[in-house]
């Protein structure tokens, strides 16, 4: 496979970003695979290619640059910092073996606390300016408002956790709705646990690194939920409700403040997308036409947190998405040991807007 | 050219093979010495047989260096990306039966659902900073399973035999592995979650898709199916 042509374009689209005042950066191709797996868990092995050095350990083939930029950030970079880069990154396609396994990213990222609103707008006017010429289709979302609305909840903060750690998963995360709101009963081995005087009575023996205690501590977790009041149904229909906003964005901004009237905690969020817009307009972008959907990026593995937003070719369903990016400031919290960086950014797939046939 | 059947080179399984093929009219022998891997086939003409490791049918099936080979499904599903594209199961042979299971140590009298599995997950990787380790040699198929069921948190470790013992030796703190009976599970004190498992693998006769597109072996293949009665 040759990546020429791809190439070519994305030197095109890194010389933009230097003139928009990133700083060119290059990362190592191995990875060491501790970082990402513990940041992305068991599903990266299935996506990375992971491989065995006798004397550094596991090793990944970059999946992305994201968290190397990140990292050499933190090291040396000093605030605020843009930086751009270009290379190949590498996916395993078990489930679309037609896909490339190896193929180009172009990227650009904005470490700058001063004004999230301003970033996020940067990065996206920035990329639809660069892709102004393809037939791409923008998308964009929020899960900072998601995550709003699960804290807004009265329910207990173990409860909140349990969801928030869910939120990429939408199935499990319905599941666990559902089974706070009492509309479907907890298993019946659990019921008999909870029934039991002590249910370590007739546990046999305790093997393994997990302790009585940690066991215990559990059980106790398990019967503080038990005791806990169903979470409202008109709760769980905000979620609902919101979860199904998907309009353009001055409609969707209608539509999340009315429901911040319910969910009163929901309000600072809301008002975080209101700036963001604003920041849009400021830089030329029709918000009055850009769509938003609130459950935008839930599915992605990927670690954004706040605004996300992507651009797919409605002409060609069967690529993936040309160009994907967001807020990710938890990650820098994780990878930055409790010392986060406000960030944001986005990757460009050249070899797809060389797959759309050029320009427009 | 002849029609290639692979048949598990060892033990029980081929014995069961050999004796469900007998019950079909087809007797599978092995020849020369105990220790080499050459057998003989009678009752059709056109197939030999060739005796191998059951892990490697999957391959030698999806490679289409065989045209039809016996191993079980949970090493197909395993072995195999997009396996249906490339054997079709012409029959379970209604043996070598075995789940492919999650097990925890029994002392968690609070896991039973994976539900509970991701929650103790989660605990456990705040209390000692690691992810709770399940060992197995099944990793894609258990990958697959614990995404699907919604548990984060853990990481796989891989064990290619004696997989119940990882708990104990500390080495792991639940496994995902083969089970017939579960006794060997008790006997480690290890209790399998009240959830369906992974995969209820068998004993399954297998087509290569590859191999068997063209002429004189499609027909050989078609006989040795009418034969069988499948």
């Amino acid at each position: 496979m040759t990546h020429g042509p791809a190439r070519d374009l994305a030197a095109q689209l890194t010389a933009r970003f230097e003139a928009a005042g990133a700083l060119p950066v290059d990362c190592a191709i191995l990875q060491p695979a501790e970082t990402l797996l513990d940041l992305y868990g068991e599903d990266i092995r299935a996506r990375a290619y992971v491989t065995q050095d006798p004397a550094r350990g596991e090793r990944m083939l970059r999946p992305d640059f994201t968290v190397p930029v990140v990292e050499r950030h933190m090291r040396e970079g000093a605030e605020p910092a843009r930086y751009t880069y270009s290379g190949e990154v590498f996916r395993r396609q078990e489930d679309h073996p037609e896909r490339s396994p190896e193929y180009i990213q172009a990227g650009y990222e904005v470490f700058d606390g001063s004004d999230p609103a301003r970033a996020d707008a940067e990065v996206f006017a920035l990329f639809s300016e660069v892709l102004s010429d393809y037939p791409l289709k923008p998308a964009t979302g929020d899960i900072g408002i998601l995550t709003a609305a699960v804290r807004s909840l009265r329910i207990s903060d173990a409860r909140k956790a349990a969801l928030l750690r869910h939120i990429w998963r939408p199935r499990r995360f319905r599941a666990l709705l559902d089974r706070f709101a009492g509309r479907t009963p907890p298993p019946p081995t659990r019921t008999a646990l909870l029934k039991a005087a002590d249910p370590m009575d007739a546990a046999g023996p305790l093997i393994g690194l997990r302790s009585e205690a940690e066991i215990r501590a559990r059980i106790d977790a398990l019967r503080a939920d038990a005791a806990e009041p169903r979470l409202a149904a008109e709760e769980v229909q905000l979620i609902d409700t919101l979860l199904r906003v998907s309009e353009t964005c001055p409609f969707a901004l209608e539509r999340l403040r009315d429901l911040s009237i319910d969910l009163s905690a929901l309000g600072p969020a809301v008002e975080t997308f209101a700036r963001r817009c604003e920041a849009l307009a400021a830089r030329g972008i029709d918000v009055g036409t850009l769509p938003f959907e609130a459950s935008y990026g839930r599915t992605s593995m990927e670690y954004y947190d706040g605004f996300v937003f992507g651009f797919s070719a409605p002409t060609r369903p069967d690529l993936p998405l040309v160009a994907t990016g967001g807020r990710y400031d938890a990650l820098t919290e994780r990878l930055g040991g409790g010392a986060s960086i406000p960030a944001v950014g986005g990757v460009i797939r050249p070899d797809l807007l060389v797959a759309l046939g050029g320009r427009s | 050219m002849t029609v290639k059947l692979g048949v598990p080179s060892k033990g029980r399984l081929m014995e069961k093979t050999f004796d469900w093929f007998a019950e079909h009219g087809i007797t599978l022998t092995r020849t020369g010495s105990e220790r080499e891997y050459a057998g003989a086939v009678e009752g059709i003409d056109g197939v030999s047989l060739v005796l191998l490791s059951a892990s490697e049918i999957p391959r030698e099936l999806a490679n289409g260096r065989i045209h039809l080979g016996v191993t079980g499904t949970d090493l197909i599903r395993e072995t195999l990306v997009q396996w249906d594209q490339k054997v079709e199961p012409l029959a379970e042979l209604g043996f070598g039966h075995a789940d492919l299971i999650v097990a925890v140590p029994s002392a968690w009298v609070d896991v039973d659902t994976l539900d509970d599995l991701d929650a103790a997950a989660a605990a456990f990787r705040a209390a000692h900073g690691q992810r709770l380790r399940i060992a197995t040699k099944y990793h894609r198929l258990v990958r697959d399973y614990l995404r699907h069921g919604g548990v984060a948190d853990y990481r796989l470790v891989d064990s290619q035999g004696a997989t119940e013992g990882t708990v104990k030796n500390m080495t792991a703190e639940a496994i995902a592995d083969i089970t017939s009976t579960g006794e060997t599970l008790r006997a480690n004190h290890l209790k399998v979650l009240d959830e369906e498992p992974v995969l209820r693998s068998q004993a399954t006769l297998f087509r290569a898709r590859k191999a068997c597109k063209n002429g004189p072996d499609r027909a050989v293949v078609e006989r040795l199916i009418a034969q069988l009665g499948l």
